[in-house]
């Protein structure tokens, strides 16, 4: 059956002209992405055809030992699509848009969709939705060079070396674009640029570590950031051991978001089906403190990401957890259907077996600043990273994981000085009941969990089982 | 491929670098997966593209495209040469390499049955079967089974006169059985957890695994796992399978041998390693009976860090990196190599895709067996604890303390598995840990276990890495500590 093709309609900004800095990052105005879906779905002769075009244009610059070791640039672009032939669907993806390849990717997804039995939960496609416009594309992030980056780690490294440290790290820039139509005459684009700056100073027993994610160029100050790293080194120096048990601790953000971070994926309406989430039977109880409120939101100005998600449907602001109860999930459009609800615009690309996912966590932050937070400390630990996360306890959300570079023991209201890292396990259910301090809500870049706005926060009860050699 | 190649390499010439390798690489990827009896995941992906790696000024540049017209490759080259001139800006000396010959040669893995002419209906009634086996078990809540393959051509071409072309073929399928139950999660998957077991065969592998065969008694042991007596708290024996064996060789020796670790290149990321220079012939790592070796060579096995060639035009070589408990090699490229002064790489580079620069990555890193029946050396245990199937894994930023747990847990008593434990975990110091290993099991219990999802570098970078290991005993190791209160 081959119904009737609609028209694409034109998305907007297709009208007003290219953005200059978007064809200087390698990425296709609004037309050129819809003259690719329409390419597309004159190949096809499903049901329904969906089109995914994501185009990434990203350059990066690595350093360690004082020195620029790795510095590179890529620019892809991936078309995928997924046919519908009479409640089956499946998905193809290719890289290669000569008319040939996209015969081919379209054959491809038919025949895996013809391949498989029936789904009697498959939902027709989406039509036209409307979307709410976020500005987060920076024509000077798009055109950072490698030798503007360059110099920038020139001038940190230079410092590391005149002060006797090592610097290592990172300074990366890049600009993608993602677009999502169908021939129900959905379609919707969307840009972003993304700046990064991570800097590890080591010293011969001691480290630092600071790093900052953002869509604007400008708001990232490598010297700055190298400057806070080198100080936590300096700071840290010759670590003591300390026995492990239950510390107090004050996590900086980057600490906060890789423990807290760990906790999207519960908040999928399909993990709580599957029974695999932490808050099946737990939601509407006070299962952390009521100073712990947590909201999904795409268009929180500290927030990166497109306003619509994996079927089209435009991203719902959730307020997931209310003053410590976890109140609401977020749902794909097949997710509401099976429980009687309505979709957030959280779904992820179909066919999948996650159904959906939060990916723009807020937490409502407080007022205490760090140095309260230590100044109000008997004594307790400050933790500047975490490192190597993983789930323990799935239900009851044991993480494991360990501290790094920068550890530091307070007594008596003040930092005193590095101590080795510890491991901990700790439950981050319990974490979040405990929670004395919070610090103002920030945007928060770790390497365990993705970026997401989030507080300093004060913690009594804070498990570390053991403690290793550095 | 090679005209792309060819265009690459010139310009990159014409331009001024001074050394120059181009990969071109073709990947074709299925992955398919069921849940609760019904088709999840159902998808095909195919990636063409070439990177280009240069050194001008004496630095690194590195670029690559999709885009590959004449005008679309020489741009990347172009770019590659202008990126190692800013690295020049902020450069301590020009780089090194070690020395290697030039090689035209082609290489490509056994494979007996390829997977992409095996047709949907039968991979997805073989994954529903597996399902249904598991979901007619009394207590099990969610039931998941995938399959993955992959075939990967590549041709890597370098300014030396290397014409390298090579393909592999990589196939994976694994079963996981869930049960949720007075406030407790238990698990089990076969055969082994996240993503099952993968290598470097056709589908030949699939149907050795048998899945069907098996999903019953994964069902009723996740069940049963809830009434299951908690695993101890203590310091006392225990005995790994080698699925979890292997992931114990990854993390505590695979990761810290990496020289590029060592030499403090993964310092913000991935971390540094505990293996500084001088303990190189000096370390006594493990008790006498451990070896371990660096084998990306095809009779070590189908591993998935087994080729012809790695990503810099290097020979497959396999390396002693603990010979009778002592240590005695690191993993290293053409730079690390000239960095400490050996003679020639050991061949360890490899990028996950074209878009990717090659790193320092583990080929097979494999723990040779020992001469125990798994059998005797349960009967040869008094008190001890046979552990099954990894849980969680976690190790500090540079591979001294470890922690890991595992599905299930066995409680031996007098030479006897006596009963089932839930929540088993051990932990300890990586060197510690690895002397108090005293038997190891023989080769007819040796398997080479495929771990597809290795992250390393900055842009992130994906890799399957192999680990041969066999059931082994280790002594006085910390037990429970994950769960203590």
């Amino acid at each position: 059956m081959s119904p009737a093709k609609k028209p694409l309609r034109p998305a907007p900004s297709a009208r007003r002209g290219e953005s200059t800095g978007r064809k200087a990052a390698g990425l296709l105005s609004p037309a050129e992405l819809g003259r690719i879906a329409e390419r597309i779905f004159n190949y096809s002769e499903a049901d329904e055809t969906e089109v995914l075009i994501d185009v990434t244009c990203d350059a990066l610059t690595r350093f360690a030992n004082n020195t620029i070791h790795q510095n590179v640039a890529e620019h892809t672009l991936a078309i995928s699509v997924r046919t519908v032939f009479d409640g089956r669907t499946a998905r193809a993806t290719t890289n290669k848009t000569d008319e040939d390849s996209l015969r081919r990717v379209v054959a491809a997804s038919a025949a895996l969709a013809r391949s498989q039995p029936r789904d009697p939960d498959l939902l027709p496609m989406p039509g036209p939705q409307s979307y709410t416009k976020v500005k987060r594309f920076f024509e000077s992030t798009a055109r950072v060079t490698p030798k503007d980056r360059a110099r920038a780690i020139a001038a940190v490294v230079e410092k590391a070396a005149r002060d006797a440290q090592t610097a290592a790290g990172i300074y990366s820039t890049g600009a993608m674009q993602s677009a999502i139509a169908n021939t129900k005459g959905l379609f919707a684009s969307y840009e972003q640029t993304r700046a990064e700056f991570s800097v590890t100073m080591l010293e011969a027993n001691s480290s630092g570590w600071a790093k900052s994610n953002a869509a604007d160029v400008a708001a990232i100050d490598p010297g700055a950031l190298a400057a806070r790293a080198a100080e936590k080194a300096a700071a840290s120096r010759a670590p003591r051991e300390l026995e492990p048990g239950h510390y107090t601790v004050v996590l900086e953000p980057g600490a906060a978001l890789d423990l807290v971070g760990q906790l999207f994926y519960d908040f999928a309406a399909t993990a709580v089906r599957d029974q695999r989430s932490c808050l099946n039977e737990r939601l509407g109880q006070q299962v952390m403190g009521e100073n712990i409120t947590l909201w999904d939101d795409a268009y929180h100005p500290l927030q990166l990401g497109a306003p619509f998600d994996g079927e089209g449907l435009p991203r719902q602001k959730v307020l997931l957890v209310e003053r410590g109860v976890p109140r609401n999930l977020v749902y794909a459009r097949t997710t509401a259907k099976k429980m009687n609800t309505k979709p957030t615009g959280h779904g992820i690309p179909l066919p999948n077996e996650w159904g959906e996912a939060p990916v723009n966590l807020v937490f409502e932050g407080g007022t205490a600043s760090l140095e309260q937070m230590i100044a109000s400390t008997d004594r307790g630990i400050l933790v500047t990273r975490l490192w190597y996360i993983r789930e323990v306890d799935p239900y009851e959300k044991v993480m494991t994981g360990m501290t790094r570079d920068a550890t530091f023991l307070i007594e008596g209201g003040r930092v005193v000085g590095g101590i080795r890292n510890f491991r901990f396990n700790q439950s981050v259910l319990e974490m979040l009941a405990h929670v004395e301090l919070l610090g103002p809500a920030v945007r928060s870049s770790g390497e365990e969990a993705f970026e997401m706005v989030v507080p300093a926060m004060k913690v009594r009860d804070f498990h570390f089982t053991e403690v290793t050699k550095f | 491929m090679q005209q792309w190649a060819d265009w690459a390499l010139e310009t990159a010439r014409v331009r001024g670098a001074t050394y120059a390798d181009a990969r071109v690489m073709d990947i074709r990827q299925r992955d398919l997966s069921t849940k609760n009896g019904q088709v999840a995941t159902l998808a095909e992906t195919e990636s063409l593209g070439i990177g280009v790696r240069v050194i001008a000024d004496g630095a690194w540049g590195f670029a690559s495209t999709d885009r590959l017209t004449r005008e679309g490759v020489q741009a990347c080259a172009a770019q590659a040469v202008a990126i190692a001139r800013a690295s020049a800006l902020a450069k301590r000396h020009d780089v090194v390499l070690a020395p290697e010959q030039p090689y035209v040669d082609a290489w490509q893995n056994p494979c007996i049955k390829d997977p992409f002419r095996i047709s949907l209906e039968r991979q997805l009634d073989l994954l529903l079967a597996a399902d249904k086996e598991m979901r007619s078990v009394a207590g099990v809540t969610l039931t998941e089974a995938s399959m993955h393959f992959r075939r990967i051509e590549q041709l890597f071409a370098s300014s030396m006169g290397s014409r390298i072309h090579q393909v592999k073929m990589q196939s994976g399928a694994g079963i996981v059985a869930t049960s949720f139950a007075e406030d407790e999660i238990q698990k089990r998957s076969y055969p082994t957890s996240f993503g099952g077991q993968h290598t470097l065969e056709g589908y030949e592998l699939i149907e050795r695994l048998d899945l069907v065969g098996h999903a019953r008694r994964l069902a009723e042991e996740a069940v049963a796992l809830h009434k299951a007596p908690q695993c101890p708290e203590g310091v006392g024996t225990i005995l790994l399978d080698s699925s979890q064996l292997g992931l114990q060789i990854h993390e505590s020796i695979g990761h810290p041998i990496e020289l590029d670790r060592v030499l403090g290149m993964e310092a913000n990321f991935a971390g540094m390693s505990f293996l500084t220079l001088e303990k190189l012939h000096t370390l006594r790592y493990a008790s006498e009976i451990v070896n371990v070796v660096a084998d990306a060579r095809l009779e070590h096995g189908p591993g998935l860090g087994t080729f012809g060639y790695d990503d810099e035009g290097v020979p497959a070589q396999c390396t002693d990196i603990i010979k009778g408990g002592l240590f005695t090699g690191y993993l290293s490229n053409r730079e690390t190599a000239a960095a400490i002064g050996e003679s020639r790489s050991n061949g360890t580079m490899r990028a996950e895709s074209w878009n990717r620069l090659p790193i320092i990555r583990m080929t097979n890193i494999s723990l040779h067996p020992g001469t125990w029946s798994l059998d005797d050396l349960i009967a040869d245990t008094d008190d001890g604890i046979y552990m099954e199937t990894n849980r969680s894994w976690s190790i500090d930023d540079r591979r001294y303390h470890f922690q890991f747990s595992t599905e299930i847990g066995w409680e031996i008593k007098g030479g006897k598995k006596v009963r089932m434990l839930k929540n088993p975990s051990y932990s300890g110091i990586t060197t510690e840990f690895w002397n108090g290993c005293d038997a190891i099991c023989s080769r007819e219990h040796w398997t080479l276990w495929g771990t597809p999802n290795c992250g390393k570098g900055q842009p992130m970078q994906s890799m399957g890495t192999g680990h041969g290991a066999a059931p082994a005993r280790f002594r006085k190791v910390k037990i429970g500590a994950a769960f203590a209160k």
